[in-house]
């Protein structure tokens, strides 16, 4: 599929946020809601999510003698495997165990009932069997109304989240013209299941998914809440399981954690209404609805087996385990992809994600798979260019991270697959204007647009440089077009005005490092002598304040802010002009500059940290760039000295004022006053908003936090032209929320910048409001 | 089998609005009659002293199945935690009779009541091990929200009653 152009995507998002979007909204922010409170009330969860992650990792190591030794389990009990490379493979396996199995009458259609299983929408079984005339029909009602009308799922746990009770009524009215008009779901319901009862007990063959595979017992666990997948299994004689390779887990003890675990992170149930465990083929005895005046016992198998513990099962039942590859054993070889392998397919990724909660799979996912986590499972079972299609959808906010039951790094392998794209493509002859800019160390002929951002720190510098007239000329017209035809920046969206005077400089004039001690002591000074009893008010700390690209040319206040705030803390200051933490260029998944850019950074504080200087950050996303991406980027001893010496800037002061740091040195509110405060995803995911929430409550403040997902901006996307209107849409729900507050305050640039444009007024940094001398709005 | 366990079982399956009822063994069959809705059909029971009231079908052809209102089987334990209980696939069709009726009756020995989800892969374990190793962990009533609002009764029980033989 080629590459879409950036306005027949605009127009494809645009489409979707109008179609599709409500419904998906609707679903997957109440799941997430619930996923959430669940969590919450789940003493164990974390003690939960690493041992389900211990045991993928263990599983996946070793899935060449689990594929063995589920071989053996399973024909010990009577049925076979089958071990599919791909998908042609497994369709063609599947088609033949349907045509043995078929009706006695070789003239009729074979008939196949089929359980939900996005491994089989993978390799597009329904397609393959019908190709060979055989009758498939899907039981979960979710994608059996997907097959009513034609479409494709949209969601990996609700198929047919995209639809609303109107729209699925107004299908059936028309395809199965009822007496009586379906309008509830309660009616809707009751006809899908008589209608698709009777399909059931007449089908030849049960085709069920796998959530889990237990290899020593060759176990299948199909995890429910209608029951329709234990309907397949136990009604015909012969059932098919489809499931990929990475499905196999050791043993049953193993099988716990999961049970407990994926109904909570999927829909945020406790558990879920049926964990089916088959050891297949069973005894349960064979049903045939043909014979209806024959007792279900009276087959071979029958009750004549007091013991019930036969061990092989009914003699009339047959089995067959088909075990797809399809490109999973190389993502297993893949040590970036494979993570993607401990999926256990909850959907919680895409509950969480406020792109996702806007567009849905149909815009957030490829061929088959949708959400964050499609990135990785569509580049290795349909190949890069399928992820290429969506992967830009992911802004690396890390909702997901916490969500996932299997700690996956979710955010890392959209920027893997976005690093991987960007090389692949096709080198041009380089823009003039651009390459000027980008001192990167990128090959090939990546988006310019991604570029420009992936630079942002020299772009920025240059701007400065030459402000207010840079200023001046971005935003005359003619620039606008010429930046949205060139590098994707929608011209709707307000430019960051960059600054003169830096913050660098700013720092320099006013004195440097030499003044800002004398600050810091004078401030020591009075507060001691105003608390003459308390010696403890000394907090002895030095700090590096770390100039990130914006507050250094762009919103330079909150960089004073900062300043004022240590010095009035007894904090001396330093503000040394440091390199880009690489955060700018990871998001535009442009990790070999991202990679140079964190070891230059770490060598430039070295000494600072050595020296016991605490690095202070005022940019979440920077931070989280060093907390979390420079594990994968620096020496493992190099990134813990950093990650542990360095602080946000209000979890730093909060540390300042519980080690006896005075908070009336500040600007306090109060008590009572009002402050709506949105915080950073990324910061919530490294748990850093509370300690902003506890000092604007110690100085004075009543802060209320925003529960939105995120502010849509994320850094860049928001000004792409693609993306502008999605941004937007997930921007209004998070300024729904804070708008009727007199003050909001948030830490992140972009967040400050997309409420700004939709709120139509300041929205400063929280420093800006606890600075000595207050924020002047 | 503590009072605790039982309290917190009680507690899971009135959040599940599954219903609850604990019996003397002498009793069962009788409470079992004024459960169930008619026509009945069942796997037997394998606790001593009870037995299946006399109109329960036990070995049904598909025709009695499919027409059942109420299948009542023997389940091997319950999680108290969760409200499950554990339906083996046996011979005499435990499974398909748990899952066809619009209404399951599970009864369950008070002494197979334990108390959470890792007591219950102790209990599932051994029962793997002596070769009952195909068991459906059910909670609740079958459920669906895929055509827009939450309905119970999908393809599974839409009403679902536990017994409790008490211990003697
Ligand atoms: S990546 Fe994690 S959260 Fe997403 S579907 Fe897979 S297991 Fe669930």
């Amino acid at each position: 599929m080629a590459q879409r152009t950036r306005s027949e995507q605009a127009d494809r998002i645009r489409h979707l946020l109008e179609t599709e979007g409500p419904a998906i909204h609707a679903h997957a922010s109440a799941s997430n809601a619930r996923r959430k409170e669940t969590y919450g009330g789940t003493d164990d969860l974390e003690s939960l999510r690493t041992d389900a992650r211990a045991i993928k990792e263990d599983a996946i190591d070793r899935l060449p003698e689990l594929i063995e030794t589920v071989r053996e389990a399973v024909e010990a009990n009577g049925g076979t495997v089958y071990v599919a490379d791909d998908a042609a493979d497994a369709n063609a396996y599947v088609a033949d165990v349907v045509e043995q199995n078929g009706p006695a009458d070789e003239t009729a259609e074979p008939s196949v009932v089929k359980s939900k299983s996005m491994t089989t929408e993978e390799i597009d079984l329904n397609d393959a069997l019908e190709g060979e005339g055989i009758d498939v029909t899907e039981t979960d009602l979710g994608e059996w109304v997907l097959q009513v009308a034609d479409d494709t799922p949209s969601h990996i746990v609700g198929p047919a989240m995209h639809i609303s009770r109107p729209e699925i009524a107004d299908l059936f009215n028309e395809r199965f013209d009822p007496d009586d008009r379906f309008e509830t779901a309660e009616e809707l319901t009751r006809f899908a299941r008589d209608h698709l009862g009777e399909i059931i007990t007449g089908a030849d063959v049960g085709i069920t998914g796998a959530n889990f595979v237990v290899a020593d017992s060759g176990t299948i666990a199909l995890v429910t809440n209608e029951g329709n997948a234990r309907k397949c299994a136990v009604t015909p004689d012969t059932h098919v399981a489809v499931a990929g390779i990475e499905k196999l887990i050791p043993t049953l003890s193993d099988l716990e954690p999961f049970v407990d675990i994926i109904a909570k992170s999927a829909t945020g149930q406790p558990i879920s209404q049926y964990v089916t465990m088959l050891s297949p083929p069973t005894d349960s005895p064979t049903l045939d609805f043909d014979a209806p005046d024959e007792p279900i016992t009276a087959g071979e198998g029958g009750a004549a087996d007091e013991t019930g513990a036969s061990g092989t099962g009914d003699p009339d039942r047959d089995f067959h385990l088909v075990l797809l590859d399809n490109g999973r054993t190389d993502m297993r070889e893949d040590d970036q992809l494979r993570e993607t392998l401990y999926c256990i397919r909850c959907g919680a990724c895409s509950n969480s994600c406020a792109n996702f909660q806007s567009v849905g799979g149909h815009g957030f996912g490829g061929e088959t798979y949708s959400g964050g986590i499609a990135t990785g499972w569509e580049a290795g079972v349909h190949g890069q260019e399928s992820a290429a299609e969506f992967n830009d959808l992911c802004t690396g906010c890390t909702n997901c991270v916490d969500a996932c039951p299997v700690k996956i790094d979710i955010p890392w392998i959209n920027t893997v697959v976005r690093d991987r794209v960007n090389r692949s493509a096709e080198s041009e002859p380089h823009d003039f204007l651009v390459d000027g800019l980008t001192p990167d160390v990128e090959e090939g002929g990546m988006d310019l647009g991604k570029r420009f951002f992936g630079n942002i720190g020299t772009v920025a510098q240059a701007a400065s440089a030459t402000a207010p007239v840079s200023n001046w000329l971005a935003d005359a017209g003619p620039v606008r077009a010429v930046l949205e035809r060139t590098l994707g920046i929608d011209r709707r969206r307000d430019l960051p005005s960059f600054q003169r005077e830096s913050l660098v400089d700013w720092f320099e004039t006013r004195g440097g490092e030499a003044a800002s001690r004398k600050r810091a002591a004078a401030s020591s000074e009075r507060a001691a002598q105003a608390d003459a009893r308390d010696d403890g008010a000394d907090v002895d700390r030095e700090a590096v304040l770390y100039p990130d690209v914006y507050t250094n040319y762009v919103d330079v206040d909150r960089g004073k802010a900062a300043v004022r705030t240590l010095e009035a803390l007894g904090v001396p200051v330093r503000v040394p002009d440091l390199p880009e933490s690489g955060r700018a260029a990871l998001s535009q998944g442009m990790i070999a500059t991202a990679d140079r850019q964190a070891s230059r950074l770490y060598a430039a504080l070295a000494e600072d940290l050595d020296a016991g200087r605490d690095v202070v950050v005022i940019e979440p996303s920077d931070l989280a760039a060093m907390h979390r991406e420079y594990e994968r980027l620096l020496p493992e001893g190099s990134y813990e000295r950093l990650r542990d010496g360095s602080y946000e800037i209000c979890e730093y002061v909060y540390g300042l004022l519980e080690n006896g740091a005075d908070p009336d040195a500040l600007s306090t509110g109060d008590g009572s006053q009002p402050v709506a405060y949105h915080s950073h995803c990324q910061q919530r995911t490294l748990d850093l908003e509370a300690p902003t929430v506890a000092v604007l409550e110690s100085c004075g403040y009543a802060p209320e936090t925003s529960n939105a997902e995120c502010c849509g901006m994320a850094g860049s996307f928001g000004y792409k032209q693609e993306y502008y209107e999605l941004s937007i849409d997930v921007g209004e729900r998070l300024a729904g929320q804070v708008e009727d507050a007199e003050t909001v305050v948030a830490s992140g640039t972009s967040c400050g910048d997309q409420l700004e444009t939709l709120l139509e007024r300041d929205v400063p940094h929280p420093i800006e409001l606890l600075a000595p001398g207050g924020y002047r709005t | 089998m503590t009072v605790d366990t039982l309290c917190r079982f009680e507690r899971a399956l009135e959040g599940l609005e599954v219903g609850f009822e604990r019996v003397a063994a002498a009793e069962a069959s009788e409470r079992i009659e004024t459960i169930v809705e008619e026509p009945t059909v069942g796997a037997s029971l394998p606790f001593e002293g009870v037995s299946l009231p006399d109109d329960v079908t036990t070995e049904p052809t598909t025709a009695e199945l499919e027409a059942a209102r109420t299948g009542v089987t023997p389940v091997s334990f319950a999680i108290a935690e969760y409200g499950t209980v554990a339906v083996e696939s046996t011979a005499d069709g435990a499974e398909p009779i748990s899952l066809y009726p619009d209404r399951h009756v599970a009864v369950v020995a008070e002494s197979d009541v334990v108390p959470d989800l890792s007591a219950g892969f102790t209990r599932l374990a051994e029962g793997f091990d002596a070769g009952r190793d195909s068991v459906v962990f059910a909670t609740g009533r079958s459920a669906t929200a895929d055509m827009g609002d939450l309905v119970h009764g999908v393809h599974g029980p839409g009403d679902v009653d536990v017994i409790v033989l008490e211990d003697r």
